[in-house]
Parts: structure tokens; C-alpha cells; sequence
């Protein structure tokens, strides 16, 4: 139901129901912080805050109710996006140890492998 | 003439259709903006993933209280200008404007707040330079980016406050009508802003705090 067909009353019950919920993601991420997790903290802070996110564009900007050219645009910067990513990742994960000075050895290339590769 | 009916403009036949032109025009601005906070966020993970181990040391040094509260305004935040935008449809023009000025309340909460937190950072001497107090040096980039991503994010926050107060004068004044579908432009706008601090907040403040 888009919010054009909500009656007076309801414009304050949708807002605050999804407020209610972006509160207590928000808490479970700061409490899951200080939980030892290890290395899954940050998947896991990173996982709640795009619940926020998605929650947040659905239904407090209403992409939900709008015409599916908004929401294709708003899924176009996010493609774009991802792109940047991957191809910057791409390069990264694939240089050598000598060429990334600090990095753990463990997370390079071996580096027969990554020279002249192109 | 109805306030409805005076917020309709040229080209558009209707307030729905006007709706998504104002819509499909912030959305393409907000795409922009989605890549140019992404080329920061891609800055942060990849030296993250390069320097695990400093950006550890780094994180645990944030001020993760007035991180949680600026998330808390925010949100709310969010909340009164989704009440101002539905409000507006059914042209309760006193909720509007009490929603628009309640919202720049919490923008300006969160600014002082956020002056709070970078007056402590300070104090700290967490500013990359050369008498920067955390070692190894990588700890350095983190805190480049911790200041120029919340500074980005702050000017963006203090457009959206100056925007949503000249809206509201607007409003008051009667100069547009209180359904004008340009307060679909400034909510958007406003809750991508809010997006921003969601993604930041786990990035900058929860890191290694266990």
C-alpha cells in the first residue's frame, strides 16, 4: 500500500514501527560488537547495518510503494557500485608481497605467480 | 484553487505524476552520491584488508557513546520526516512543520554531538601527522579516513538542516503549497544522509571492540 492511500491516523504508526526496528538492529549491533566473536564481528555489524539500510529505503523513502524506475535507479548506483568493488579487489587481491609492504604474508600472492601475469 | 491543486506544475498532469518525476530526478542525485561515499568506503576496505591489524588499534580508539547516540538521532530523525512527507499528503500543516522543525532539531543534535566527539579525538591528538600517538603507522589511515568520512558526512548533514530550514520557512510562509511534492526531493535526501551514518557507524566505531 503505497503511503498516498494511508489514512491520518496511520502516518504515525508505519514510521514509528519501523523506527522501533532500526533502534533495536542498531542495539543488537553495538551489544554483537563486544561479543568475541572474532572475525565474525564485522560480517556480522556489516549484515545488520544493510537490514538498517534496506529497511530504511523500503519504508521510510517508500521505494516499496514507488514506480519501478525509482527503484531501478536506486538499484543502479548499488550495481555501479559493487563494480568498483570487485574490479578494485580484483587488483588488489591479486598483487604480489613485495608490492603491498605490511600486508600479512597470508593474504598474498605467490609472487611466481603474480609477476607478469599481464 | 485548492493548496493541491496549486502544487501542481507544468509538464506534469497530476500530483502522483509530478510525485515521481521529483522522485526519479533526487534518486539519480542520490546514485551519484551513493558512488562518490562508495569511493571512500572502497578506500577504507581495501586498506582494511591490507592492514587488518592497525585498523584494529585504530578502531578501539573511537568514541563508540557519541557514535550510538548520533545513530540514535538519526534515525529518529528519519522517522519525524517520514511523518512530515505523509503528512503532507493529507495537508496536516501543522504536523508538517512540527515534523520539519523537530527534524532539523536532531540534524543540529547530532552536529554538536558530533563537535563533542572531534573536540575528545582531538584532545587525543587522533589527527594524522607527525607527533600522531598510534603505532604501526598504518594506524594513520584509519584516522584520515575516520575525519574525512564523518567530516563528508557532517557537511552533508548541515546542507540537509539548511535545506530542510529554508523548506520549512517556505511552508510557513505559504510561498508553496504544504502537499508541493518537492518534500518527496528533501526527505530523500535527508533519509540518504541517515543511509550514510547506518553504513559508517559499524565501520568507524564498532571495530574490534570485543
Amino acid at each position: 500500500m503505497s503511503n498516498s492511500q494511508l489514512r491520518p491516523m496511520h502516518i504515525w504508526l508505519r514510521p514509528i514501527a519501523v523506527w522501533v526496528a532500526l533502534v533495536l538492529l542498531g542495539l543488537a549491533s553495538l551489544i554483537s560488537a563486544y561479543l568475541p566473536l572474532n572475525a565474525f564481528n564485522t560480517p556480522l555489524n556489516l549484515a545488520i547495518a544493510g537490514i538498517m539500510v534496506i529497511l530504511l529505503w523500503l519504508f521510510l523513502m517508500d521505494l516499496i510503494g514507488s514506480d519501478a524506475l525509482v527503484r531501478l535507479i536506486a538499484v543502479a548506483g548499488l550495481v555501479w557500485l559493487s563494480f568498483m568493488f570487485a574490479l578494485t579487489f580484483s587488483d588488489y587481491f591479486s598483487r604480489t608481497c613485495e608490492d603491498q609492504p605490511g600486508r600479512p604474508p597470508a593474504f598474498c600472492v605467490d609472487q611466481n605467480i603474480g609477476r607478469g601475469g599481464f | 484553487m485548492s493548496d493541491a491543486a496549486t502544487a501542481l506544475r507544468e509538464p506534469w498532469p497530476d500530483l502522483d505524476r509530478q510525485r515521481d518525476g521529483v522522485l526519479v530526478g533526487i534518486w539519480l542525485f542520490i546514485a551519484s552520491e551513493v558512488l562518490f561515499f562508495g569511493a571512500l568506503l572502497l578506500g577504507y576496505a581495501v586498506y582494511r584488508a591490507l592492514y587488518p591489524e592497525a585498523f584494529r588499534i585504530a578502531g578501539a580508539e573511537t568514541e563508540v557513546f557519541y557514535g550510538s547516540v548520533n545513530l540514535l538521532l538519526l534515525l529518529t530523525s528519519s522517522v519525524t520526516m517520514t511523518i512530515a512527507v505523509d503528512a503532507s499528503r493529507h495537508g496536516m500543516r501543522r504536523t508538517v512543520i512540527a515534523c520539519l522543525a523537530l527534524t532539523m532539531l536532531l540534524g543540529a543534535a547530532f552536529l554538536m554531538f558530533k563537535g563533542l566527539e572531534y573536540s575528545a579525538d582531538i584532545a587525543k591528538g587522533l589527527f594524522p601527522g607527525a607527533h600522531f600517538p598510534l603505532q604501526p603507522p598504518q594506524t594513520q589511515l584509519f584516522w584520515g579516513l575516520y575525519w574525512v568520512m564523518t567530516g563528508v558526512h557532517a557537511i552533508h548533514l548541515a546542507i540537509g538542516i539548511a535545506i530542510v530550514g529554508v523548506f520549512a520557512l517556505i511552508l510557513w510562509r505559504r510561498l508553496l503549497p504544504i502537499e508541493s511534492p518537492a518534500m518527496l526531493g528533501v526527505a530523500t535526501y535527508w533519509h540518504f544522509v541517515d543511509t550514510v551514518w547506518i553504513i559508517l557507524f559499524p565501520l568507524l566505531y564498532l571495530v574490534d571492540r570485543s
